[in-house]
């Protein structure tokens, strides 16, 4: 097994008596996609802030390589490769999609904070902008304000705004969220495609999508990780048949 | 794949939102005007001129970073203290007074702005309001120095360059407030139009997402506040050199109020906007109160409710939409 690129050792947080995180163990390895997932309610984009500082966990630690970024700010753990996207579309949407990107790319690289120099001079920055967007097909749109896109669209810049920081390890909550189910595997095409040296864990409630990407499967049940397997031990395994795919039939 | 040309098409898409529109230049030939054809209006004009400033510092923060201050008077009155202080105990020189105040309210905003950084919603508003009132109450206990309700006494401003006095007119206090309306309106728009304006607007549509692309937001809320004080703290030198008073009035809720309103009803987060605001509400004031001196405030109430009912996005935000309307139709 290679080296991990993100681990967290016995991460807990509750809110009250209820409990949202129970000693989470999570070893991402590098350029590995794990599948984070679990009914309603489990716990999962609660995992997803933990992990990238917007909760702050009761108890625990979180590794990014082998860096303890426990009490980092958000920022500072996207500075160091960690970054995620969200469920619900967390965009810009007075922005042109060329200027959302070009506006991560800057922050990325420190010039975010220029404030002499016309951005049209920044001819690096608008470039890689540019070509991120054009990678996930935004390229005829990308001068078109945010909310103008299509719903389809905003999703893809929502992975092209995650991109443009270099991440290390990318967490995908719910990426195809509210997308056809037909359009959705061409999004997780765009995913799968993504650099190797990118780890990634997603959110998916899609058993095909799944089981066709993820390397291994992390199901989740009440706060905490209930089994971590490959997909066919997962298949398999009848603690999730009942648990999950069992309480799925109902909902 | 990188074109030939020294622009690629994103780029001149960007270069064409930076570029100045002949409108700009219009307007700014337009300022002019006052000199030949309303010379007893000068007065007037440089006041404009220098709210026009004001009203510029505060749509900074609150256009661009989507800061809503009403408490922004603070700097504006420590500007104009600093200025009216330093011609009565150093010397009336009217440059350097300029720059001690602009230093003196960028201190202020800089040490406030680690508050405003964290906080957002009505616990900022609220809080921009409570540090305005404390420093307004702050002036009025220290009577000894700022000379209390009674105001500043002692103000001596020099002629500019030695050679021109402040003349009861308001040609040399025209011609001095609209040049630093310029100089600072060319490096306000210099700066929104930065990688640093992009991540301000960025604040201000999104301010949950901007961590997630590794924006140190606190940061750059903390210097966009202070250059904001700067500008307003020049503002308020302006005043108190040109009329030669500072009074607790510059401090007061009421200046923050009325600098709101101008932004609100030209227009926030369009430069232009603030000095379309600040031109339309001082012209009604001085017209207006003309007529009866009591209730020329109805007005501005009447036509702020109006805008804001129908024009959300300010006069200015309206015109764009009539050409946009225009230009679809076309």
């Amino acid at each position: 097994m290679s080296a991990l690129a993100l681990s967290t050792r016995n991460l807990d947080k509750s809110f009250g008596s209820l409990v949202v995180a129970k000693s989470i163990e999570i070893n991402l390895p590098a350029g590995e996609r794990y599948a984070l997932i679990g009914p309603n309610g489990a716990g999962k984009t609660t995992l997803i802030n933990l992990i990238t500082g917007m909760l702050r966990p009761d108890a625990g630690r979180i590794l990014l390589g082998d860096e303890d970024i426990t009490t980092l700010a958000p920022h500072e753990r996207v500075k160091r490769g960690l970054v995620r996207t969200f469920q619900i579309n967390t965009l810009f949407p007075q922005l042109t999609a060329l200027e959302a990107v070009t506006l991560a790319v800057c922050e990325r690289r420190g010039e975010a904070a220029d404030w002499w120099q016309n951005l049209p001079s920044y001819r690096d920055a608008i470039e890689e902008a540019y070509g991120i967007l054009v990678s996930l097909r935004l390229g005829d749109d990308c001068e078109r304000p945010t909310h103008e896109l299509a719903y389809g669209q905003q999703r893809l810049l929502e992975i092209a705004l995650a991109l443009a920081t270099k991440p290390k390890v990318l967490l995908l909550d719910e990426p195809a969220a509210g997308v056809p189910h037909e359009e959705s595997g061409e999004l997780f095409e765009a995913i799968a495609n993504l650099s190797q040296e990118i780890s990634v864990l997603f959110i998916e409630h899609d058993m095909n999508i799944v089981f066709r990407f993820a390397s291994r499967i992390l199901v989740m049940v009440s706060g905490a990780i209930l089994v971590d397997g490959t997909p066919a031990e997962i298949a398999a395994d009848q603690r999730v048949r009942e648990v999950y795919l069992g309480s799925a039939h109902h909902g | 794949m990188p074109a030939p040309s020294s622009l690629v098409p994103p780029q001149q898409f960007l270069a064409k939102q930076v570029r100045w529109h002949p409108l700009e230049i219009v307007f700014w030939i337009a300022t002019l005007l006052p000199f030949y054809f309303f010379p007893s209006y000068l007065s007037l004009a440089s006041q404009i001129a220098i709210a026009a400033l004001f009203a510029l510092s505060l749509d900074l923060i609150l256009g661009y970073a989507g800061i809503v201050s009403l408490g922004h008077a603070a700097f504006f009155g420590v500007g104009a203290y600093a200025a009216g202080l330093f011609s009565k105990f150093v010397w009336g020189e009217p440059f350097s007074g300029l720059i001690v105040a602009a230093v003196l309210a960028g201190v202020v905003g800089y040490a406030t702005s680690f508050i405003i950084a964290k906080f957002r919603h009505l616990t900022l508003i609220m809080l921009t309001l409570g540090i305005g009132l404390l420093l307004l109450e702050g002036a009025n206990s220290a009577s000894w120095l700022t000379g209390g309700a009674d105001g500043l006494q002692g103000i001596d401003i020099w002629p500019l360059f030695n050679t021109f006095d402040f003349d009861l007119w308001g040609y040399t206090a025209y011609t001095y407030s609209l040049i630093a309306l310029f100089v600072i309106f060319v490096a306000t728009r210099r700066l929104i139009h930065s990688p640093f304006g992009l991540s301000l607007r960025g604040i201000r549509e999104n301010s949950v997402r901007m961590p997630a692309i590794g924006a140190p937001s606190e940061a750059h809320i903390r210097k966009v506040y202070t250059i904001s004080a700067v500008m307003a703290g020049i503002a308020g030198a302006l005043i108190a050199q040109t009329t030669s008073t500072v009074s607790l009035e510059s401090l007061s809720f009421e200046r923050s109020a009325d600098v709101l309103v101008m932004v609100v009803l030209g227009g926030a987060g369009r430069l232009y906007g603030g000095i379309v605001g600040s031109i339309i509400f001082l012209v009604a004031r001085d017209q207006f109160s003309g007529i009866n001196p009591q209730y020329w405030l109805f007005w501005i109430g009447l036509l702020l409710v109006l805008v804001v009912m129908f024009l959300p996005n300010g006069i200015l935000g309206g015109l764009a939409r009539i050409k946009l309307f225009q230009r679809g139709k076309a």
